[in-house]
């Protein structure tokens, strides 16, 4: 195992910095995107919620791996071609980003109503009382189950090795069928993504309990 | 002049009829007491004056606006029209202070300083102005209900409508709520609407009282007339000698 380090560093240490990055912009953006889905599910305009709707269940009921093809292959057929890292990055980021719909919606849905009412007969406009009110209560409910959509995120981010992102993954593969040491290899690889993995849940834990 | 007009109001929650032809005129600065049996529609009527509800057929004008207008905007009538919940609605997650000083800083844009002056204010009328650190959680129901009266006075709405203020609050927790309500009442400009069995209360400082039942406003009198005469109307008359004998 140490071998492999001393061997393949710099191949191990390029595929850990694009997983990370591909988890870090993924996360950010299916954060952004989630979250906008949630709310346009509980607007009171029928159009928004139909639009989540379809949104969710389409992205949410079809394999990451065929989304991420989807961008890999057919949008470079007719549009523009895009790398394998950027084709992967997307199809997580839309991917996660209709679980973490879900999940903040329930946390929305969470919420007593009348905390909605009360801050509507403050004088508050819908989106105010949404943005001041009842997303910040909304969120506090749903880190528990963010934290683990963040480290389905990181994990899921080795669908990078399918289209050539060179990820942790596609780096894995690479050194394991160059080194033919199997076994080392994957638990290295192993061990990458825990690095990854353990802090982000360790630090989920320290939020929950720091906000709740 | 007239703060609060129901002109034929119907209000329907798909095939029920929640609201059957209601008339009513509200004076401003009056205090009007809403009586009956639930169900009766009393919190319906008391929702639709600030739009949280909204009616399907006649006219209701708040403040000169007519509600049943779709370019009317609710945002501009809530802003004049307070209201009180049965269960306080407090902003959980903000504290006694910030919860009174969010809607004025967000609606009416008023300065930090000014708001914040204003805020303690309130906090003093309704005397838990050393609770303004605290998160409402910390607080009692009666407690909670007082700074709720606070929010709406800091908005310096015209209208405050009361829905069943007292009704969740522990027997000795009430007393606290409705002398900060007769206070308001006395004052001369404010319009007051409140849903309650509190006949103290409405024998204090109440105009007028209405009793509804089915949806319908059955009797609607002078507080001399309720009180001490007869509702002309026979449910009301059991109604009343119900909620005083008990």
């Amino acid at each position: 195992m140490i071998a492999i380090f001393h061997n393949y560093g710099s191949l191990l240490l390029q595929g850990f910095g694009q997983t990370l990055l591909c988890s870090v912009i993924a996360l950010i953006f299916s954060l952004i995107i989630g979250s906008m889905f949630a709310i346009f599910e509980t607007t009171p305009s029928k159009f928004l919620r139909v639009i989540a709707r379809i949104y969710i269940e389409v992205f949410r009921n079809i394999p990451l791996l065929v989304i991420t093809m989807f961008f890999f292959v057919v949008i470079p057929m007719f549009v523009a071609k895009i790398n394998g890292f950027t084709a992967g990055t997307i199809g997580l980021t839309i991917y996660t980003s209709a679980f973490i719909a879900e999940t903040v919606r329930s946390g929305i849905n969470s919420v007593d109503p009348g905390q909605m009412e009360g801050a509507r007969a403050n004088g508050l406009s819908w989106w105010q009382a949404m943005r001041y009110v009842v997303l910040p209560q909304a969120f506090r409910y749903v880190i528990p189950p963010l934290g683990n959509q963040f480290i389905n995120l990181v994990k899921n981010s080795s669908v990078l090795a399918f289209v050539a992102g060179f990820d942790l993954m596609y780096q894995g593969n690479v050194i394991a069928s160059d080194s033919l040491n199997t076994m080392s290899t994957y638990i290295c690889i192993g061990i990458l993504y825990l690095i990854i993995t353990l802090p982000l849940s360790y630090w989920m834990r320290y939020l929950e309990k720091k906000l709740a | 002049m007239s703060m609060i007009e129901f002109h034929n109001v119907q209000k329907y929650y798909g095939e029920f009829h929640a609201l059957h032809d209601i008339n009513l005129t509200i004076d401003t600065g009056e205090t009007v007491v809403l009586i009956g049996p639930s169900g009766s529609g009393k919190s319906t009527l008391i929702r639709t004056v600030n739009g949280l509800e909204r009616i399907q057929e006649g006219q209701l004008i708040v403040n000169g606006q007519d509600l049943a207008d779709k370019k009317t905007d609710m945002n501009r009538i809530r802003k004049n029209v307070g209201m009180v919940f049965q269960h306080f609605n407090l902003y959980a997650n903000k504290t006694i202070l910030e919860n009174i000083m969010l809607a004025p800083r967000l609606v009416l844009k008023r300065p930090e300083e000014e708001n914040k002056k204003i805020a303690m204010n309130m906090l003093d009328r309704v005397g838990l102005a050393d609770q303004a650190p605290k998160m409402p959680s910390q607080l009692s129901g009666g407690q909670q209900q007082r700074i709720a009266i606070a929010r709406s006075l800091a908005m310096k709405p015209k209208a405050l409508l009361f829905d069943e203020p007292t009704s969740a609050l522990d027997p000795e927790m009430i007393d606290d709520v409705l002398n900060v309500m007769k206070d308001i009442a006395r004052d001369s400009s404010m319009t007051m609407l409140v849903v309650t069995h509190e006949m103290g209360f409405a024998r204090e400082v109440a105009n007028r009282v209405i009793f509804m039942a089915d949806g319908r406003v059955l009797e609607d009198d002078s507080k001399e007339k309720f009180f001490d005469g007869q509702p002309s109307n026979e449910r009301a008359r059991q109604f009343l000698s119900k909620i005083i004998t008990h």
